[in-house]
């Protein structure tokens, strides 16, 4: 036996445990189930409830110890069983009773609730309390989306612990004192969290219950399925539906992704799906009498074998290089790989691109030493954030590296341009001015230098420095700011590559973008992480019109859409009028190109300037997998119908392949693995077999054949003009983006652009917090509400990114380092 | 032989909560006396004294000391000046009196156990104290005794002090550390908080009581081992007891610890005076409101640790509450166990509920709606509170303050079950309940 394990007796069965687990988890793994409320695998134990205590001898005789607060040790002999437990835990489950108002018949929790279940399990089955209960008003909102009945609450701190501990935003907690205590929230403050639902999921009573799921069903009703939500961390969920609609999502706890947990912009989401919004039927220009009329001014619904006919039309009636794919992340890998055979294969151009231009290149993606988020997160370690906000845009890889940070002693450093969401727990943070994250990183890596840096004082890069040696180091890579050259973060990976050891967790916004870049949605790559002319043999057998030369990206398909040089757009899933970085020349395109073919779920602005729609089926409604940002395949599992006729966007693109004369071979997910496995680089050991088996999905190991591209030369860097103000965009949680608008749960949270602001600078416009400015750059110019906020650096001002109000955009330059502002007030004074 | 006055010899000296006053009683003059000396011969004066706790649990101060694991720093100093079990207000007088002497105290511990911070914390209804003692505060360290380089010597210490916000469970020392971490008073579980291992901010952190530190300097000045030689061991030294309730001359008095005898405090002509109006004694809570009760038959009992705690209950924080035979013990009940009710913290279920639940039993019996089965039910209530309703207590609870809602109703429910019996009404009268 190894030194770390321990042999203690439960029941009178000797069983071995690691040093150090709690009692409580000791016994579940024995097979003894202790019952508790207040313990959390996930959170730390705090002995509340007392539900989970038993008689434990230690050598000093037995005595009652709550066994969620102990720890396994040689020798110790745990009872369960005993006469004094089971009245100790009686007594226990009596007591969270007498104030419990029993409104089980009305509770959303009754037939899922642990007090129910323990109740029955351990319970004395009739109550001996006569006086009154304790009252109060119920529920109450504590946000807008999760209600408190406090006459439920058994007071276990879940939910408060979790708020505090776990996601860092104690805005709830307990109130009064002894049976007057209660969960509440500050006054006039909610509990406004980006993850307020997860308290829902862990309460063990029907306390904490969800609007978006209150009354819809009882739990024995929902059926249910383990998938995958396709964010771009791929949280593990469990899709609940009734009378086929999905009525709700739970986080499933994967070690290796989430840990159960979701952010409400995916856990309430599941109403976007069930919109009436949903597209249920091809799609055509229509004329008068819904006849389709390619002039025709609105789209009317189609025939699938109308709309398939005119897309394939199109596409046969023009030469390969005048046909262009834009879009695909949100695909399954499966349906992007069939995309790309049909593009690449059967068509035979290479102007695919699943990407808008607005993240980190492919080479960034495929090319970088990658890590797991396990292996970013791991206890002990150092890691390096630039460029990106987790907080806001993976929700999940938040609470992950604050737990590594928090719980298990890894240090953080930053290398923003503002706050994040880290910041108050990170060890430094490196306020680099935009554009020059490269140059910090550089100089953080550089054995001395002296005076400021990039907006970085020496004395700061050297505190940074020290912690660099205490473990290894993984660098969370992203591209947080559009105002800023891509260069710039691409220069500091370039300067981390020089640390021994180093990985990269690519904090991607889009959901399936590993997957689609893997799949070959990308110009010049082929499926297998591999080049155009390196891939050619693998797939020259199978693939007929494999193109010769690389193709267009997003940018350019638009520009020569604009120009008159396409004939055929296809939108898989795309938005460019919203999403490109240039809204004019999206907008030229799309009313320029004679043919525009959309699969999507919704008619978005873009997709309203389509010729032909064909409506698909959402990750509910199709299965499939998905590859999450650190190159993990997990399930996509249908659990419901598509609306209407619409159908998954694999069958979509073996359709449109037929009607151009082509089998795609590919009728299920598992045949795309049979086909790509043997020609793969990387995927050899994908199989839907082995993804199907195992809640952690299968981790894609291998590298490819794609190298990373270091910046040509150094960034060059625009001296700071002591009048204007850099500019940062930043993305939020919630935003304009489809899922979000399309729930009505989420769509309220997006709200207004603001531009946010140092004080000092804030001061010097002149202007009262919340009022509008002129914001101005060389390349156009909005208004927009200005606030005031110290997380700000003085010098740079923060716009939020695909908020109504003021479209960012206009001020971008994609050419340029960085952007500088001028900031008046509307009235005109400086 | 006479027992000198250790604790409360200032108390009639008109200006002895000034640094004046109580330099000219000889204050500070341990301080003085232990910087010539070497921090562990401190430690070994007061392990002499054999000095016990004086905040309830009654452990040896000096013993505890030596409980911080080895090479882990900073540790703290915590003085826990929040006396508030009913009956107990003696840390409060000696706070108002002789502030100096517990910041010699204080000073003293700190330099034994070579710590630099000390943290004060004061009850937050304290008004009164907490004024002399922030008075005092700044006097000693305009006197060059507290802070920087005490007395021009390499030794720094300092004090915070640190106002509670009206919570009873603060007493307790790990709830008092979580106040004054600025969190919500709740007790930690024990394991694994232990203070002097995982205690202020996760550091080893040493308790004590207001009047365990007041003793000090007179350790010092005179000795663990003239300590010792007072009292009956290991009850050494003298105590200060409050009495109240239904004496003739309810006070605070320090008297020989371990040999003075329940009847002395509550019969002598020179403390309690006996019981009012001539009356009987009926009942008296030995040490505080959380204690069991003790009766007639316990009187002579000598005011001993270890003699007390055999008899079933506890000198606990040196509060005497006397009753009379003019008292309702149901109503006594009730009231000590709606205190409790109360102050229960809400953070572990069988306190929180099961507390209010007892008082609100008691006062249905009250008012007249008691059932003869509620009897049972209360101790079958206290059980799920206190298992086997033993002395000392177990505990289902986090921290005693559950089990102290038990002591009332344990101490008396058979011995004036004539009394219960006055309240639940005729037998006959009661509606049978079928119970399967």
């Amino acid at each position: 036996m190894s030194d770390d394990m321990v042999t203690f007796n439960v029941d009178g069965n000797e069983v071995s445990a690691p040093a150090g687990k709690l009692v409580i988890e000791a016994c579940e793994d024995a097979g003894v189930y202790i019952p508790r409320f207040c313990h959390h695998e996930r959170m730390n134990p705090v002995g509340m409830c007392r539900m989970c205590i038993v008689e434990v001898d230690t050598g000093r005789g037995p005595a009652l110890q709550p066994s969620c607060m102990l720890t396994v040790s040689d020798g110790m002999i745990v009872d369960t069983q005993s006469d004094v437990t089971k009245k100790a835990q009686d007594g226990v489950l009596e007591f969270l009773l007498v104030n419990h108002p029993l409104d089980c018949p009305v509770c959303d929790k009754g037939g899922e609730c642990p007090l129910q279940d323990q109740t029955m399990a351990y319970g004395p089955g009739e109550s001996r309390f006569v006086e009154e209960k304790r009252h109060y008003e119920k529920p109450i909102p504590v946000n807008d989306n999760v209600y408190l009945d406090r006459e439920r609450c058994i007071l276990c701190d879940r939910c408060t612990r979790f708020a505090d501990e776990v996601v860092g935003d104690p805005l709830i907690h307990f109130m009064d004192r002894g049976n007057q205590t209660q969960v509440n929230t500050f006054p006039d403050e909610p509990f406004a969290s980006y993850f307020s639902g997860n308290v829902v999921q862990i309460c063990p009573v029907g306390a904490l219950t969800a609007k978006p799921y209150r009354f819809k069903a009882r739990p024995w009703d929902l059926a249910e399925v383990d998938s995958t939500y396709p964010n771009a961390m791929g949280d593990r969920i469990n899709v609940q539906s009734s009378r086929d609609q999905v009525l709700r999502f739970q986080g499933v706890d994967s070690d290796a992704v989430n840990w159960g947990w979701l952010a409400d912009k995916e856990r309430f989401s599941f109403e976007a799906l069930q919109s009436d919004n949903r597209i249920g039927s091809p799609l055509m220009r229509g004329g008068g009498l819904n006849k389709a009329d390619a002039d025709g001014d609105e789209l009317v619904a189609a025939s699938w074998s109308q709309a398939l006919g005119s897309a394939a039309k199109a596409i046969a009636d023009t030469t390969p290089d005048k046909v262009g794919f834009v879009g695909g992340a949100r695909l399954s890998n499966e349906a992007q790989y069939a995309w790309t055979k049909l593009a690449k294969g059967l068509v035979g151009t290479d102007n695919v691109d699943a990407q808008l231009g607005d993240e980190l290149p492919p080479h960034a993606l495929l090319g970088l030493p990658r890590a797991t988020v396990a292996e970013a997160c791991q206890p002990g370690g150092v890691i390096v954030l630039i460029g990106c906000d987790p907080k806001e845009t993976l929700g999940t890889l938040y609470i992950r590296l604050r737990h590594a940070v928090v719980e298990d002693g890894a240090k953080l450093i930053e290398i923003t341009p503002t706050d994040t969401g880290l910041t108050n727990v990170a060890s430094a943070s490196l306020r680099a001015r935009p554009g020059e994250a490269g140059t910090v990183a550089r100089a953080l890596l550089a054995e001395t230098v002296s005076g400021h840096i990039g907006g970085v004082d020496e004395d700061a890069l050297a505190t940074a420095r020290d912690l660099l040696g205490s473990g290894p180091v993984t660098v969370v890579l992203g591209r947080g700011s559009l105002s800023e050259s891509v260069d710039s973060v691409l220069e500091a990976a370039d300067a981390f590559l020089d640390v021994d050891g180093v990985r990269f967790l690519q904090a991607i916004g889009r959901g399936n973008t590993m997957g689609a870049l893997d799949m070959g949605m990308s110009p010049g790559l082929l499926p297998g992480r591999t080049s155009l002319a390196a891939g050619q043999d693998a797939f020259s057998d199978l693939w007929p019109q494999l193109p010769n030369s690389d193709g267009m990206n997003t940018a350019a398909m638009l520009e020569a859409g604009a120009a008159g040089n396409l004939d055929v757009l296809v939108l898989l899933g795309a938005d460019p009028i919203n999403d490109a970085l240039d809204p004019a020349v999206a907008a030229k395109a799309l009313a320029t190109v004679p043919t525009v073919i959309a699969v999507d779920l919704f008619v978005n602005d873009s997709v309203s300037k389509a010729h032909v729609v064909f409506p698909a089926a959402a990750f509910t409604e199709s299965s499939g997998s998905h590859t999450n940002l650190e190159g993990r395949i997990t399930a996509i599992r249908q659990k419901v119908t598509p609306p209407g006729t619409a159908r998954s966007d694999l069958v979509i693109a073996a359709e449109l392949a037929r009607r151009l004369g082509h089998d795609l071979g590919l009728e299920t997910p598992s045949d795309v693995w049979e086909e790509l496995g043997p020609r793969s680089a990387v995927h050899g050991d994908v199989s839907s077999a082995a993804i199907e088996a195992d809640v952690d999905g299968v981790l894609i190991t291998a590298t490819g054949r794609v190298a990373f591209a270091p910046p040509d030369q150094a960034v060059s860097r625009e001296p700071v003009n002591a009048y204007a103000l850099r500019l940062v965009t930043a993305r939020r949680m919630f935003d304009n983006g489809t899922m979000v608008q399309q729930s009505p749960h989420l769509a309220g949270f997006a709200g207004q652009a603001s531009l946010r602001v140092n004080p000092y600078d804030f001061n010097r416009v002149g202007v009262a917090d919340g009022e509008e400015v002129r914001v101005s750059a060389p390349k156009g110019s909005v208004n927009v509400a200005a606030r005031v906020d110290p997380g700000v650096p003085k010098g740079i001002v923060v716009l939020d990114y695909n908020r109504s109000g003021a479209d960012a955009r206009v001020l971008l330059d994609p050419g340029a380092t960085s952007i500088d502002i001028r900031l008046e007030s509307k009235g005109g004074k400086a | 032989m006479s027992i000198p006055k250790i604790t409360t010899a200032r108390w009639d000296v008109e200006d002895g909560h000034t640094l004046a006053g109580y330099e000219r009683t000889g204050g500070y003059s341990a301080l003085k006396k232990a910087l010539e000396m070497t921090p562990a011969e401190v430690h070994e004066e007061v392990k002499t004294a054999s000095l016990l706790g004086r905040g309830g649990a009654g452990f040896p101060a000096g013993v505890k000391w030596g409980f911080c694991p080895p090479g882990v720093w900073p540790r703290y100093l915590v003085v826990n000046g929040d006396e508030s079990e009913p009956g107990t207000y003696k840390d409060r007088i000696m706070l108002e009196r002789d502030p100096h002497q517990l910041i010699e105290g204080c000073l003293l511990a700190c330099y034994a156990l070579g710590l630099s911070q000390c943290f004060l914390y004061v009850r937050g209804e304290m008004a009164h104290g907490q004024e002399r003692v922030a008075a005092a505060l700044n006097e000693a360290y305009e006197a060059g005794y507290v802070g920087k380089n005490i007395l021009g010597t390499e030794v720094s210490v300092d004090v915070v002090l640190h106002w509670g916000a009206g919570a009873y469970i603060v007493g307790e020392e790990t709830a008092l550390i979580e106040s004054l971490e600025g969190n919500r008073g709740m007790p930690r579980l024990k394991p694994p908080f232990f203070p002097a291992a995982i205690g202020l901010y996760g550091k080893p952190t040493i308790v004590n009581n207001v009047e365990t530190l007041s003793n000090i300097p007179w350790i010092i000045n005179n000795g663990g081992q003239a300590f010792a030689d007072i009292g009956e061991a290991p009850s050494t030294g003298t105590r200060v007891f409050a009495v109240s309730g239904h004496v003739n001359n309810p006070g605070v008095f320090e008297v020989e610890f371990g040999t003075t005898t329940f009847r002395d405090l509550i019969m002598g002509e020179e403390y309690g005076g006996g019981i009012r109006n001539g009356g009987s004694l009926k009942a008296f809570i030995p040490g505080g409101a959380s204690a069991p009760w003790f009766f007639e038959e316990h009187l002579d009992l000598p005011l001993e640790k270890g003699t007390v705690d055999r008899a079933g209950s506890m000198l606990g924080s040196g509060a005497i509450v006397v009753m009379d035979q003019t008292t309702d013990i149901v109503k006594a009940c009730h009231n000590v166990v709606r205190f409790f009710s109360r102050e229960s913290c809400g953070k572990c279920s069988p306190c929180r509920e099961g507390t209010s639940w007892l008082e609100k039993i008691l006062q249905r019996i009250i008012d007249g709606n008691g059932r003869r089965a509620d009897l049972a039910l209360l101790m079958d209530v206290c059980d799920n509170i206190s298992p086997g309703i033993a002395w000392p207590p177990k505990q289902t609870t986090i921290c005693p303050l559950g089990p102290s809602a038990v002591s009332p109703i344990a101490s008396v429910i058979e011995r004036f079950a004539d009394e219960f019996d006055a309240y639940l009404g005729e037998p006959s009268t009661e509606q049978a309940v079928e119970v399967r």
